[in-house]
């Protein structure tokens, strides 16, 4: 299979096998008018397979999405074919509009305009939590 | 803008701080009976309080200030629908410093990211109720001379006890306290109290159903309520209401020093008889929260 190459954009690499769909979702890449391939079950030396998102134009991408699903992942920036830069999101310390929080009793389930955030609280073992009621952030629980 | 929404909001130092305050307010009232003149407290109370509301206001007075507010959601815009947000800003015309309590947890951080004067979270569902803990911390001290060097029983609802989880919060930065706690299974703290708070922390705790074990080692024995409102399931609060009743039979291995404080309302989970025994302190407890509250409310106004 042949993906060209790209020329000015964004190269989305080592997202783990699977998950490339969900990051599309999250980064809202559907909404762009460019081009957009999205490889699944790629071959990775390291993991065997892995997904990647090529974005034929270069956008603002949201870090804190991208550092909280797949910290692993590599975002390469190209200009005139060239990378010109190899970015590794961080797991960010807080994340907004991201994760859900599912505690009916929190005051986000009810006042009027309130984004969701949450606060990392254990890097060790990448657990959020709500900054209003403490509740752990679930896996998957994306808004 | 300093505010007060968890216990943890504040350093070890700034609570020793505020009970020696609190301290000097007991043994000289009237030096600050003039200290907030031309200030106003707007106490928002969307759930119903006795002990805390009324502890607010009667502390404002005592420092020659004013209070305004309501203690229902029903009598304030609320019922119209009006966010936290804005009646915060709404409040923030008329007052100097705000008491929140409200059944939804967080809502005082929300008023307290929408405004410019400071505000004190007076309970935030089974969250977080920081001015319980301070009034307990200054309990503590006055029986026992000490916030260190304890063994403290915490019994009841530990699940949705807010001041048990604060209480927990503030004493973890004491040296040498050791915690145990006493619950159904269906009640006990919370996960991340546990890993949060007491593992991270290696605070010694145990986790047991028996008040009677653990009654010979405790140094203070916090009693809490099992409260209805917490329960989504009718049938679960029945199950679970009367599950720790404390009676001077109880009491019979306790240790002749021990304190016992109840945050209050009590339902039937302390006796009335152990009321005349020298250990109860609950009453002294209601007291010592309106003098650390006066103690608060003149450092976040920043009075000296």
């Amino acid at each position: 299979m042949i993906i060209g190459s790209i020329v000015n954009g964004v190269v989305i690499d080592h997202i783990p096998a699977g998950r490339g769909m969900e990051l599309y979702r999250y980064l809202n890449l559907e909404e762009l008018q460019c081009e957009v391939a999205l490889i699944k079950n790629a071959f990775s030396e390291k993991h065997g397979k892995k997904d990647i998102l090529k974005v034929n134009e270069v956008i603002d991408l949201n870090f804190d999405i991208l550092g909280y699903i797949a910290p692993q992942i590599t975002v390469n920036i190209i200009k005139d074919g060239v990378r010109v830069q190899k970015i590794h999101p961080q797991l960010p310390n807080t994340i907004t509009g991201v994760i859900k929080c599912k505690n009916p009793r929190c005051i986000v389930s009810t006042e009027q305009g309130l984004k969701h955030v949450f606060k990392l609280t254990d890097r060790e073992n990448r657990i959020y939590r709500c900054i209003y009621c403490d509740t752990k952030a679930e896996p998957q629980s994306f808004l | 803008m300093k505010h007060l929404i968890d216990i943890l909001d504040l350093s070890k130092e700034e609570i020793d701080e505020l009970i020696s305050v609190a301290e000097d307010i007991i043994e000289n009232p009237a030096k600050y009976s003039e200290k907030c003149r031309g200030k106003k407290l707007a106490t928002l109370f969307y759930e119903p309080s006795t002990r805390t509301r009324l502890s607010f206001e009667s502390a404002m007075y005592e420092l020659g200030g004013n209070v305004i507010g309501f203690s229902e959601a029903g009598s304030s815009s609320a019922a119209k629908g009006e966010s936290v947000a804005d009646t915060a800003r709404t409040v923030e015309c008329f007052a100097d410093i705000i008491a929140m309590r409200h059944p939804k947890e967080g809502a005082p951080l929300v008023a307290a990211q929408s405004v410019s004067i400071p505000v004190i979270n007076a309970g935030d569902g089974s969250h977080n109720h920081p001015t319980q803990t301070l009034t307990d911390l200054l309990t503590i001290k006055r029986e026992k001379g000490r916030l260190d060097h304890l063994t403290i029983g915490c019994c009841g609802d530990l699940k949705f006890g807010r001041t048990v989880h604060s209480l927990i919060s503030a004493m973890s930065r004491y040296d040498n306290v050791e915690f145990v706690l006493i619950s159904p299974e269906e009640l006990m703290i919370p996960e991340h109290l546990r890993t949060d708070v007491l593992i991270k922390n290696n605070i010694p705790f145990t986790e047991t159903t028996s008040l009677e074990e653990a009654m010979p080692k405790l140094d203070i024995l916090y009693m809490t309520r099992v409260q209805r409102e917490r329960f989504f399931n009718e049938a679960d609060y029945v199950r679970l209401k009367d599950s720790y009743i404390l009676t001077p039979d109880k009491l019979s291995n306790a240790k002749k020093d021990l304190s016992i404080l109840h945050p209050l309302p009590r339902v039937n989970e302390i006796s009335v008889e152990i009321d005349s025994d020298p250990r109860a302190c609950y009453f002294k407890q209601v007291l010592c929260g309106k003098y650390i509250r006066m103690a608060l409310i003149l450092n976040l106004l920043g009075v000296n």
